[in-house]
């Protein structure tokens, strides 16, 4: 569904992406995980048609990815960059006056769902309550893909684990994608079917979560761990 | 609330276990509607897609069934559940005198232990 072939990008001399060739199945619940500075949330801008690459191809059910495709992704930024002076419900109608695709009904049951008053400002909401405020309406839209950045960072447990049943809880895995950046990989896990590691601006490796457990005898952490680890000594060895 | 998986065991797999731990020990009633797969991920904190896997997995076992339109029911044929139980004790048992060899016992001193143990806890 979605296809990426040789992305190249850089920020001045700095190559965020280097050669990135990855193929994302339509259905799938996908954690892309990597240190800070990896490439990962600028893989999910460049999914979402918000950066342009330096060379390669992104493309969406055949279609070259631009910035048109917000029409059938939705993307959800690591910033908190609400309008503050708007009250949820406020914040859902404006969502609904820029997505077609936006559910009202839906927006609303994701946020009684997850305990948050309509009539609250969104200045005056918790950190726990803006996250989940954020999640709210982009699930709220009926989007073929789910472009998460860091939808779990900084939040306390409580909201975590309120996010993570309420992606299960409004997202159709029979035809909905959901690509999520994460570092809480432990936690997430289990909502997984895939996992992507990316370091300095590679994709190191996609394994389906079972696979990996069921090959490998270990959970996706320690996995991880074990790639990095044989990675330096490939590196170390190579010298 | 959210459950704990064991590291080196695929999830599907534990929620296997898990549903069949409670059809055998009866929380799960013969005949009883198990919740829908989102439910039931939902609760456990599960994708939706492992939830699918296991219900599938449960009924290609015959230990549900799937009914047009109301969802999946725990079979309501014993001797299914009872065969279920035989095949898991005889499981248990190999696999603990594997361990047993494996720790040089003999199995008549195991066997003694076990019957020392089982006149406690009667």
């Amino acid at each position: 569904m979605i296809e990426l072939e040789h992305i190249v990008k850089k920020y001045g001399s700095k190559r965020a992406l280097q050669d990135v060739t990855l193929s994302i199945p339509r259905g799938k619940v996908i954690g892309l995980v990597g240190e800070n500075g990896s490439g990962k949330s600028t893989l999910l801008k460049m999914m979402a048609g918000l950066l342009t690459p330096n060379s390669g191809a992104a493309t969406f059910d055949g279609e070259p990815i631009t910035r048109r495709i917000a029409a059938q992704i939705a993307y959800m930024s690591d910033t908190d960059d609400f309008y503050t002076y708007f009250t949820v419900q406020q914040l859902i109608d404006f969502y609904a006056s820029q997505f077609d695709d936006f559910d009202v009904i839906k927006a609303k049951e994701i946020v009684q769902f997850l305990n948050v008053a309509l009539g609250a400002r969104i200045k005056s909401l918790s950190k726990g309550n803006r996250g989940r405020v954020k999640i709210a309406v982009t699930l709220a839209r009926e989007a073929d893909v789910y472009l998460l950045d860091e939808p779990f960072s900084g939040l306390d447990p409580m909201v975590r684990d309120d996010i993570a049943k309420g992606l299960i809880r409004f997202t159709d895995t029979e035809r909905q994608t959901v690509i999520m950046s994460t570092h809480e990989i432990r936690e997430v896990e289990p909502l997984l079917d895939d996992i992507i590691v990316m370091r300095g601006g590679v994709v190191i490796a996609h394994e389906a979560v079972d696979e990996i457990r069921d090959f490998y005898g270990m959970d996706a952490t320690s996995w991880m761990v074990s790639l990095f680890k044989n990675q330096q000594v490939e590196r170390e060895l190579g010298k | 609330m959210s459950i704990d998986f064991l590291p080196d065991k695929p999830i599907y797999q534990q929620l296997i276990d898990r549903i069949l731990g409670d059809i055998m020990r009866g929380t799960l009633a013969a005949g009883e509607k198990l919740p829908s797969v989102r439910e039931y991920a939902v609760e456990v904190g599960v994708n939706a897609n492992t939830m699918q896997r296991v219900y599938k997995e449960l009924e290609q076992m015959e230990i549900t069934e799937t009914r047009r339109g109301q969802g999946s029911f725990v079979t309501e044929d014993q001797k299914k559940i009872l065969a279920l139980r035989d095949e898991m004790k005889e499981q248990l048992v190999t696999t603990f005198l594997q361990s047993v060899a494996a720790f040089g016992f003999t199995t008549d001193e195991i066997v003694k232990c076990l019957q020392e143990r089982g006149g406690e806890h009667d």
